[in-house]
C-alpha cells in the first residue's frame, strides 16, 4: 500500500489535474532500491490471454495467411502469446467491412445519444474489468501495474466518457454571407478511419484515436503496433459488447511495412491517423500522398526542453524533470530530454538529479512500488544502450546509471548525464529510454533560442514562478504543449500535438474532432430576407 | 364531438405509488417549513387531496439559501473537476432511470401528464438532459485573446454562483431537469422552487441527486406559494442569478424584485402565442395531426402551443374539415389510460380560466366550431375546442389561454401571414409547413420567435436551445446555451515581454 502511494504520488506530481488536483507528498527519501532479485523470478500476471486474432466486422478471425507472431514479455524476452498477423489482404477485409458499416451501417445514422449511451456502457464496462485490462497492458508493455491499474486504464475510460459527451455537441455554424443567402455548414463523420497506433501507451493512444473516431459516427480501421497487440483485442471486445454494431471498429494486429503500409495506402481509406517515429510519420504521409491524398494526422516524436529557471525550487524542480524524463521507463514521444537548468541552481541541480536517479526503483512492474519496469524489446533496448556510448563518447559526464539492469530482460539503469552539449546526438535525437541530459545556461533569451534548435516542437517544460517568464516562454517556445511547473498533465479535454517535424493536427479536446469531421457549406438563396 | 370518455374510465390497473417525499430540502435534509404549515396538493383528476406537503416561506429560503451560498463558497461542487460532476451526474441519471416508472406515476397524478406519455417520453427526456449536461461538464471552453497591445489575454467562464430556479407546473420533470442539469454541469448550487401544483416529482428528484452524490447543499427544493417563495427567491439578496418558467405576468414581477434587490441576473421563458402556419401547398392528411397536437398537447398547457393556426385560403375548407374528422378520435379522459389523448386541466383556477376565454371567444363573435364545454364528470376536463373566423384583435387570439383552445385563421399571403404572425407581444415558437424552400427560408427569418419548426412542432432536442422574442422572455434553456447561462465571464490581462508574435 505504501508502495502504491509513492506510485500515485510520482504520477500526481507529473499529471496533477489526473488526481482532481491532490498533491499527494509521498516520502521521497524512502526509496531504495536493491538490483537483486526483483527480475530473477517473474510474477505470474493475474490475466490471461483470450484474444489473439484480428477483428473484423465484429468477428475474431484468422489473418488470411494463415501467420501469426509472437507478441514478447519485456521483462523476460519470452513469449506471451502467437497473434494473427495481419497483412494488405487482412487490411482489405477490414476496410470492406468499415467501409459497408459507414456506407450503409446504423452507426452514422444512429442518434448522438444512441452513440453516447453506448460509449457510455463502455466506460462502463472498462471500469468493471480494470484490473484485468491492466494487468494484460503491463504483461505486454512492461509498464508498472499500478500505473496501469491506477492511471491508464481509469483515464482510458474518462477519454470515453469525455468523447461521449461530445457526440451530441458537434456544431456546424450557420454563417454570414455577402449577399442575400443562407448558409450553414455540416460536420459530417469523414468516413473509414484508418489509425495506426504505437506500444508506448497501447490503452491510452487506442482512446485518443478511436474515442473521437467514433464519437463523429465514423467507422475505423486500427493497426496496434506489433510490440502490444493485446489490450486493443479485449478492450474491442467490451466495446462490442456495450453494442457496438459490427464493423464499425476493426483491429488489425501486424506489422509497419505490411499492414501499416496497406492501410495508409489504401484508397477507400478517407482518414489516416498515426502515432509513432518522425521517420515513419514521412512513410506514412507520403504513402497518403501517393494513393488517395486522405488528410493525414500525425503524432512523432520530441526531444521536449524541461527549462529550470533560476528562482526555482530545486527539489520540486528536480523531481518534476526527473518524472518528465523516466516516466513510463523514458518512452513517451514528449519525455522531458533536455533538462537546461540556469547557471545558478545547475550544480546543486546536478546533484540531487543524480541522487533521484539513484532512489528509482527498478523491477518486475508487476511488483508493488516498481516506478521503473523493462524497456519494450530487445531492439529499443539496444538502441538506448548505443545512444549511452555515444554520449559518453562525446564527453558528456555520465552521473549515473549507464547500462543494462540485472542481467535478464530489458531492463536499463536510470542514467543521467550532465555537462551535455547541444550538439551532442545525446541532446539532439530521441532517445526513448531512462536517460536524462542535463544542459547549463544563462539567461532566457539563450534557452529560448537553444530550445528551439530542434527538428522537434512537440512540449516543453516551464518551471518558475516568476509570471514574466513564464508568459515569455511559454510564447516564445515552438511547441504543441508547454507545461508551467508541471508535466506530463494529460486532461481528456487538453489537445495534444506537435509543431515542426513532431508532426500534423492535434489530438484530444474539441481539436481531436477536427480530424475525424467534414464540413460541408450548404448555400441557398433567399427571397425578401428579414435581415442579413 | 370526439370519443371522450365520461366518467366510464376503466378502472386505472396502474399501481399508484406512495408519496414518499413531501417535506423541504435544504442541505440534503428533509426537514418541516419553520411554520409548521403544509399546503394540499390536488389530484386534478378526482380534485382529491394527494398529499400534504411542507409549505415554505421566506424563512426557509433563507436558509436554502444558507446551505446553497455555503456550498458555492466552501463546498466541494464547484471545485471538482468537471469530470468528476459528469461522473455524479450520470449517476443521477442512471438512478431516474431505475425510477422512471414512479417518477411518471407521480407527474400522472401530481400534474395530469399522461401517464404512458410519461413513461415512453417525459422522464426519459429528464434523464437525457441529465446525461447530456454531465456530457458538457468538461466542455466549459473560455477564449486565449487577439489583444492589440504587448498584453495576454483570456476568459474563463465561472459558474455564476447560487441559482434560484422557479419551475411551473406543466411538466414538472422536463422543468426541473430543463433548469437543474445545466446549473449543476456549471459548478452552481440552486434552490428550486416546484409549483405549488406539482411539488412532488421535484422532491424525488433531490433525493436521487443526494444518492448519486451531489454534495449537501448543492440542490434545495422548497416548495411553496409564489407571493411567498417565489418573492423571496427572486427578492433575495444572496442570489445570483434567478431563472424562471411560467407565465409572463409573473415574469415582470421577477425582473422588478431583482431589480429592486441585488440586481440578480434573470432569465425568463415565459408566455407564448405560438403561430402555426400551414400553406396551400402542404400535405393535409401530414400537417393536420401534427396541428391538432401543436395546440392540444399536455391538455394545451405548453407555453410553445400552437394556438394560432393560420391557414392559407387554397386548402383552408379542407384543412378544418380535417382537424374535425380527426377530433372524432381524440379521447379525453384519466391520464393513466392508455388510450387517452387529453387528461384534465392541472386546477380548478387554471379550468374556470379557460372556461372563461372560451366565453370571450364566443361574446367577441368567433364561431364555435366545436367542443367549449367541460366534460360532465369529476375532475377539471375541458373538451378539445376549436373557434374559426377569429380575428387578429380578439382577446383569444391575443393571450395565452393555456388550455385545449384552438383559434383558426385564414390569410392569402405570405407577407400577410408574416406581418399578422409577428403581431403579438410573444414571440416564443413557430411552425411553418410547406415543402417550398424559399418560403420557408424566408418565413423563418422573418418571424420574431425564438424556435422555429418547419414541416415538424415540438422539435425539442438536447441540442437545440430554446427561449423567446419579445415579451416571452430572455435566455435560453436546453443545448449549450443554457448552460453558458449559467456561467459568467471574467476577462483576464497581463502584459508579456518580447513575444515573438501578437
Amino acid at each position: 500500500m505504501a508502495a502504491a502511494r509513492r506510485i500515485s504520488s510520482l504520477v500526481s506530481r507529473s499529471l496533477p489535474l489526473l488526481r482532481g488536483g491532490k498533491q499527494i507528498n509521498g516520502g521521497r527519501g524512502m526509496y531504495r532500491y536493491s538490483t537483486a532479485a526483483a527480475y530473477e523470478n517473474p510474477i505470474k500476471p493475474p490475466v490471461s490471454v483470450q484474444y489473439d486474432k484480428l477483428l473484423i466486422d465484429g468477428k475474431f478471425v484468422d489473418a488470411a495467411s494463415g501467420k501469426t507472431f509472437p507478441t514478447l514479455d519485456p521483462r523476460t524476452g519470452e513469449v506471451i502469446a502467437h497473434v494473427a498477423e495481419g497483412d494488405a489482404e487482412d487490411v482489405n477485409r477490414a476496410v470492406s467491412a468499415a467501409r459497408k458499416a459507414f456506407d450503409e451501417g446504423p452507426w452514422p445514422r444512429m442518434t448522438a445519444y444512441g452513440r453516447q449511451k453506448i460509449l457510455l456502457r463502455f466506460a462502463d464496462l472498462i471500469e468493471k474489468h480494470n484490473d484485468e485490462i491492466a494487468a494484460l497492458e503491463t504483461w505486454d508493455n512492461g509498464k508498472p501495474f499500478e500505473q496501469s491499474a491506477q492511471i491508464e486504464v481509469p483515464m482510458f475510460a474518462r477519454l470515453f466518457r469525455y468523447y461521449a459527451g461530445w457526440t451530441d455537441k458537434i456544431h456546424g455554424l450557420t454563417v454570414p454571407a455577402d449577399g442575400p443567402h443562407h448558409v450553414q455548414t455540416l460536420h459530417e463523420p469523414i468516413g473509414v478511419a484508418g489509425q495506426i497506433i504505437p506500444w508506448n501507451f497501447p490503452l491510452l493512444m487506442f482512446a485518443w484515436k478511436v474515442g473521437p473516431a467514433l464519437a463523429c459516427g465514423n467507422t475505423v480501421v486500427l493497426k496496434t503496433a506489433e510490440q502490444t497487440p493485446l489490450s486493443a483485442l479485449l478492450v474491442s471486445k467490451l466495446l462490442h459488447e456495450a453494442g457496438l454494431p459490427d464493423g464499425v471498429l476493426n483491429i488489425v494486429s501486424g506489422f509497419g511495412p505490411t499492414a501499416g503500409a496497406a492501410l495508409c495506402s489504401h484508397m477507400d481509406v478517407d482518414k489516416i491517423a498515426f502515432t509513432g517515429s518522425t521517420d515513419t510519420g514521412r512513410i506514412v504521409l507520403e504513402l497518403a500522398a501517393k494513393s488517395n491524398l486522405k488528410p493525414v494526422t500525425l503524432e512523432l516524436g520530441g526531444k521536449s526542453p524541461f527549462i529550470v529557471c533560476e528562482d526555482a525550487d530545486v527539489d520540486q524542480a528536480v523531481e518534476l524533470a526527473h518524472a518528465a524524463l523516466f516516466f513510463n521507463q523514458g518512452q513517451c514521444c514528449c519525455a522531458g530530454s533536455r533538462t537546461y537548468v540556469h547557471e545558478k541552481v545547475y550544480d546543486e541541480f546536478v546533484e540531487k538529479a543524480k541522487a533521484r536517479a539513484l532512489k528509482r526503483t527498478v523491477g518486475d512492474p508487476f511488483k508493488a512500488g516498481i516506478e521503473q519496469g523493462p524497456q519494450i524489446d530487445g531492439e529499443q533496448f539496444e538502441k538506448i544502450l548505443k545512444y549511452i556510448r555515444i554520449g559518453q563518447d562525446a564527453g558528456a559526464t555520465l552521473e549515473t546509471g549507464g547500462d543494462r539492469h540485472g542481467t535478464k530482460g530489458y531492463y536499463i539503469q536510470p542514467t543521467v548525464f550532465s555537462n551535455v552539449k547541444d550538439d551532442m546526438p545525446i541532446a539532439r535525437e530521441e532517445i526513448f529510454g531512462p536517460v536524462q541530459t542535463i544542459l547549463k545556461f544563462k539567461d532566457l533569451g539563450e534557452v529560448i533560442q537553444r530550445a528551439n534548435n530542434s527538428i522537434y516542437g512537440l512540449a516543453a517544460g516551464v518551471f518558475t514562478h516568476n509570471l514574466d517568464t513564464a508568459n515569455t516562454l511559454m510564447r516564445a517556445l515552438k511547441v504543441g504543449t508547454v507545461w508551467i511547473n508541471c508535466f506530463d498533465t494529460f486532461d481528456a479535454t487538453i489537445p495534444f500535438g506537435g509543431y515542426k517535424m513532431s508532426g500534423i493536427g492535434r489530438e484530444k479536446g474539441e481539436y481531436g474532432l477536427k480530424n475525424y469531421l467534414q464540413v460541408k457549406a450548404v448555400v441557398t438563396p433567399i427571397k425578401n430576407p428579414a435581415w442579413l | 364531438m370526439g370519443g371522450e370518455r365520461n366518467g366510464h374510465v376503466e378502472k386505472s390497473t396502474i399501481l399508484i405509488p406512495q408519496v414518499k417525499f413531501t417535506k423541504l430540502f435544504i442541505n440534503g435534509e428533509f426537514v418541516d417549513s419553520i411554520s409548521g404549515k403544509t399546503f394540499d396538493t390536488i389530484d386534478p383528476r378526482s380534485e382529491e387531496v394527494i398529499a400534504k406537503v411542507a409549505e415554505g416561506d421566506k424563512e426557509d429560503v433563507d436558509l436554502a439559501v444558507k446551505a446553497a451560498r455555503e456550498a458555492f463558497d466552501h463546498g466541494p461542487w464547484p471545485r471538482l473537476p468537471g469530470s468528476e460532476r459528469r461522473r455524479i451526474m450520470l449517476k443521477f441519471a442512471d438512478l431516474i432511470e431505475q425510477n422512471l416508472e414512479e417518477l411518471a406515476a407521480i407527474d400522472a397524478i401530481d400534474a395530469a401528464n399522461l401517464y404512458s406519455l410519461g413513461k415512453m417520453m417525459l422522464i426519459n427526456n429528464g434523464i437525457e438532459q441529465f446525461r447530456y449536461y454531465a456530457g458538457a461538464a468538461d466542455k466549459i471552453h473560455g477564449e486565449t485573446l487577439k489583444m492589440s497591445r504587448q498584453l495576454h489575454g483570456y476568459t474563463l467562464l465561472e459558474p455564476v454562483g447560487v441559482v434560484g430556479h422557479i419551475i411551473p407546473w406543466n411538466f414538472p420533470t422536463q422543468m426541473f431537469s430543463m433548469k437543474v442539469a445545466p446549473a449543476l454541469a456549471a459548478g452552481c448550487t440552486m434552490v428550486v422552487k416546484p409549483a405549488e401544483q406539482t411539488p412532488l416529482s421535484a422532491l424525488f428528484y433531490a433525493h436521487l441527486a443526494k444518492l448519486a452524490g451531489v454534495p449537501d447543499g448543492v440542490i434545495n427544493v422548497v416548495p411553496g406559494y409564489g407571493s411567498t417563495v417565489g418573492a423571496a427567491i427572486s427578492s433575495h439578496m444572496d442570489i445570483d442569478m434567478v431563472s424562471f418558467t411560467g407565465s409572463t405576468v409573473t415574469g415582470h414581477r421577477i425582473m422588478q424584485a431583482a431589480a429592486t434587490s441585488n440586481l440578480k441576473q434573470v432569465c425568463l421563458e415565459l408566455g407564448g402565442k405560438s403561430p402555426f402556419i400551414v400553406f396551400d401547398d402542404a400535405d393535409v392528411d401530414k400537417i393536420a395531426p401534427l396541428a391538432l397536437n401543436a395546440c392540444l398537447f399536455n391538455q394545451g398547457q405548453i407555453c410553445v402551443a400552437g394556438t394560432r393556426l393560420f391557414i392559407q385560403e387554397g386548402i383552408y375548407d379542407k384543412f378544418v374539415a380535417r382537424l374535425l374528422e380527426l377530433l372524432k378520435t381524440w379521447v379525453v379522459g384519466d391520464p393513466f389510460d392508455p388510450n387517452v389523448n387529453q387528461g384534465p386541466q392541472v386546477d380548478k383556477k387554471q379550468f374556470e380560466r379557460v372556461l372563461s376565454y372560451i366565453e370571450l371567444g364566443k361574446k367577441e363573435g368567433a364561431t364555435l366550431l366545436t367542443g367549449g364545454k367541460p366534460l360532465d364528470r369529476k375532475g377539471y376536463y375541458i373538451e378539445p375546442t376549436i373557434f374559426t373566423d377569429v380575428t387578429d384583435g380578439m382577446t383569444i387570439a391575443q393571450e395565452e389561454i393555456f388550455g385545449p383552445v384552438m383559434s383558426i385563421m385564414k390569410f392569402k399571403s405570405m407577407e400577410e401571414v408574416i406581418k399578422r404572425a409577428n403581431s403579438i407581444k410573444y414571440g416564443l415558437a413557430a411552425g411553418i409547413m410547406t415543402n417550398n424552400l424559399d418560403t420557408a427560408n424566408t418565413v423563418s427569418r422573418s418571424i420574431k420567435a425564438g424556435a422555429i419548426w418547419i414541416n415538424c412542432y415540438f422539435a425539442f432536442d438536447n441540442d437545440a436551445p430554446l427561449g423567446g422574442y419579445k415579451m416571452s422572455g430572455f435566455g435560453k434553456d436546453m443545448g449549450m446555451d443554457a448552460l453558458h447561462k449559467y456561467l459568467q465571464l471574467k476577462s483576464i490581462a497581463t502584459p508579456i515581454y518580447n513575444s515573438p508574435w501578437l
